[in-house]
């Protein structure tokens, strides 16, 4: 129940709320502007992936882009996520008393 | 060397600010942190806390694509060590975090590559060994209802956003390619980071308070200290009829 209703909420976060974030600079990049640290940054050298930067190369609208991007995301760190805690959980019983309102 | 300015802003360090000795140092240490945290979630975790320890990581990576606006033309996002930690514990919390970090890296090209172990440091690890310290300490001074368990997660979120931007500054100080000095990025950082925080912290609460509200016996942070009363409430109707 937890599980499922999270990851819609997951998804509608990533896939449709994340467009009307804030696009001002972070307090880390903001910090690094102001006080011209930024000449040494460098673009990561995955920045040429399609994905970089949370869009879909190739799709035109930006809302759409970012939108897929949140989802792919969503999806991959989910099956990254729940695998890892699957494995390092697996077949150990809960510590504590059984609960039946799951 | 010119950069083209992000259109999507992260609180992760891109590649050529730290130099590559420190970063690389930076990678083993992530990876002895991570190392420890796999043995550590593995001793804890079982089939009932695992589904949420994923779900964690899953909200976390979802949150940090939502940047929030602090003040003036500067924005900030969770980082949610403090929050992991308070659900699933610590050496889990710190994997999740850390997992975030690596999928954004390697997949988004959010933070630069040679720079993962300092993000997973800052991000990952710092945050979380700070955020579960003063969540517990609270708690325990405190004690256990919803609006304590919700004050110590804002506290614990809001400390952990400046902490962490410290640990960048000591990164700065050793291995920083910029000519700025040391002080002066330290006020810059500490500064609009503690108003990060605040944000840190209120989403820590709310979240929090959210599975408080649904399962309180899935808060890690508190699963030594449950209230016995919700214990009941949780448990199948077991209780012997009429008893009152």
């Amino acid at each position: 129940m937890l599980v499922g209703a999270g990851m819609v909420i997951c998804l509608f976060l990533a896939g449709f709320v994340s467009f009307y974030a804030s696009s001002a600079p972070d307090g880390l990049e903001k910090v690094a502007e102001d006080q011209g640290l930024m000449t040494t940054a460098q673009d990561s050298a995955n920045a040429t992936l399609p994905t970089a930067d949370y869009g879909i190369a190739g799709v035109g609208s930006e809302r759409l882009s970012g939108g897929l991007a949140g989802v792919l995301g969503v999806l991959v760190m989910a099956v990254i996520g729940f695998g890892l805690f699957w494995f390092l959980g697996r077949s150990k019983k809960s510590a504590t008393v059984e609960k039946g309102a799951d | 060397m010119q950069i083209q300015l992000m259109q999507v802003h992260t609180m992760h360090i891109p590649d050529g600010f730290i130099n590559a000795p420190t970063s690389a140092v930076a990678v083993v240490i992530a990876v002895i942190g991570i190392a420890i945290c796999l043995n550590g979630a593995r001793k804890q975790l079982d089939e009932k806390t695992a589904p949420l320890a994923g779900l964690v990581a899953v909200f976390i990576f979802a949150m940090q694509m939502l940047n929030f606006p602090v003040a003036l033309g500067t924005s900030g996002h969770l980082l949610g060590g403090a929050l992991a930690v308070i659900l699933i514990g610590p050496y889990a919390g710190a994997l999740a975090v850390s997992v975030v970090i690596l999928v954004q890296g390697l997949l988004f090209a959010d933070g630069g590559l040679s720079a993962i172990g300092l993000n997973i440091i800052n991000m990952g690890m710092v945050t979380a060994v700070v955020g579960w310290l003063v969540f517990r300490g609270l708690i325990k001074g405190i004690g256990v209802s919803r609006p304590k368990v919700m004050a110590a997660a804002f506290l614990a979120g809001l400390v952990t956003v400046p902490v962490s931007a410290l640990a960048f500054v000591l990164e700065y100080a050793i291995g920083g390619t910029g000519t700025v000095p040391v002080s002066t990025v330290t006020f810059a950082m500490v500064g609009v980071h503690i108003l990060i925080g605040i944000g840190e912290g209120l989403i820590t609460a709310l979240t929090v308070g959210a599975v408080f509200l649904a399962r309180p016996d899935l808060v890690y942070g508190i699963h030594d200290r449950l209230p016995k009363k919700l214990l009941v409430t949780s448990t199948p109707v077991a209780t012997p009829a009429n008893g009152s």
